[in-house]
């Protein structure tokens, strides 16, 4: 297969574009691609300071390579999770993360969850008893409270995050077969700013999985290959195998997925927004929105653990 | 013959035919791999000879 730009050997063909590069080609295009999203969907300009969320994979490392060539304020954001056992998961993501930051002489923060909460990502589960054996739900909770906190309080304008179209089609199709019409209303592109929330945006949310994979590959960004120990064998991961599936024998299926539901969303089909948002107010001991009465529900996980920690204690 | 590994599994199969196929064969979706020989991506039509080596990357993380 040739390279549609010089004819040379291609490296990459997306069959759902009808588009082969080479190396070279591909490598400008990629970050091309990214900046007419960036664009497209009003992420952000080169005037406001992003804070991109790492988790020493491919995709955010990609995203931070990606945004830092492309000239954007960039700095990045590491939280130490604490899932260490056996493979030792946390510990060489973050020391990937740190070498990756350090050869680009990037600026790269890290929040330990330990050192700031008291116990690990998999200790707070087991002590809360949320998540039916697996810390999933907690992380995600405690990361979205962390990388809230951490843009707020350091004046960052944007959170950025390397979720990739693989990872929204399939949070879609999990949606879809529930129909959670709220979650559906929620995804998107952009989630834009409200009183104590940074903007949230995924400047890869139209790219495949294997063309992450394929520019980190070509441009020598060493990442945590090895799963996550707790995402091994999760919804996730099965969704996007059946996606896969789809998408050999029809070329484009996860692509159309999910533009064919940005469009039906903002053509509003699912319902009116503002007849199903929750009204927000700040938690009286973080100060971030909650939904909630009280406090918030990172704030309620914390009392939960130190509640726990405090019987076993006694 | 000809090698593929993938993680911790190694798969052979007989050379002359193309990536595509010898993916099928192994029973791997190529949508979920990359597939590099002496540190180059190849593509699906790629035709593989005796004494390839071929290194699979999985690209599906599940967080």
């Amino acid at each position: 297969m040739k390279c549609r730009k010089c004819g040379s050997k291609a490296s990459v063909n997306m069959r759902q574009h009808k588009l082969a590069l080479c190396k070279e080609h591909y490598l400008e295009w990629i970050p091309e691609q990214v900046e007419r999203h960036i664009n497209k969907y009003k992420m952000f300009t080169h005037e406001e300071k992003i804070l991109v969320a790492v988790s020493g994979g491919k995709d955010s490392l990609a995203l931070w390579d990606i945004l830092a060539r492309l000239g954007y304020q960039v700095d990045g954001l590491y939280i130490g999770l604490g899932i260490d056992e056996g493979e030792r998961y946390s510990s060489e993501s973050q020391r990937l993360t740190q070498k990756f930051a350090d050869e680009r002489n990037l600026k790269l923060h890290i929040v330990d969850v330990e050192k700031e909460y008291g116990q690990p990502i998999p200790v707070l589960s087991e002590l809360t008893h949320r998540g039916k054996g697996r810390p999933c739900s907690v992380c995600g909770l405690s990361k979205r409270h962390v990388m809230n906190r951490i843009a707020r309080d350091l004046g960052y304008a944007v959170l950025a995050t390397g979720h990739n179209l693989d990872d929204e089609a399939a949070v879609l199709f999990g949606n879809t077969l529930n129909w959670l019409g709220e979650y559906l209303l929620r995804q998107s592109p952009v989630l834009p700013e409200s009183p104590g929330l940074a903007r949230k945006v995924k400047p890869l949310c139209r790219f495949y999985e294997r063309e992450m994979a394929a520019y980190a590959f070509l441009r020598g960004i060493e990442y945590i290959y090895e799963e996550c120990p707790f995402a091994v064998g999760s919804k996730t991961t099965y969704y996007k195998e059946l996606l896969n599936q789809l998408e050999t024998k029809r070329p484009g299926a996860k692509l159309t997925f999910y533009l064919k539901f940005l469009e039906a969303r903002q053509g509003g089909l699912f319902a009116e927004q503002e007849k199903i948002q929750a009204t927000l107010t700040p938690c009286p001991n973080c100060g971030q929105p909650t939904s909630a009465p009280g406090l918030c529900s990172f704030c309620r996980l914390m009392v939960r653990a130190a509640t726990t920690t405090a019987e076993i204690t006694d | 013959m000809v090698k593929l590994i993938l993680r911790d599994k190694e798969y052979e199969v007989r050379p002359g035919m193309d990536l595509l196929a010898a993916l099928e064969k192994c029973g791997i979706l190529s949508e979920s791999v990359i597939a590099t020989r002496d540190g180059e991506l190849i593509l699906d039509d790629e035709i593989l000879k005796n004494g390839d080596v071929i290194k699979l990357v999985a690209v599906i993380s599940g967080g």
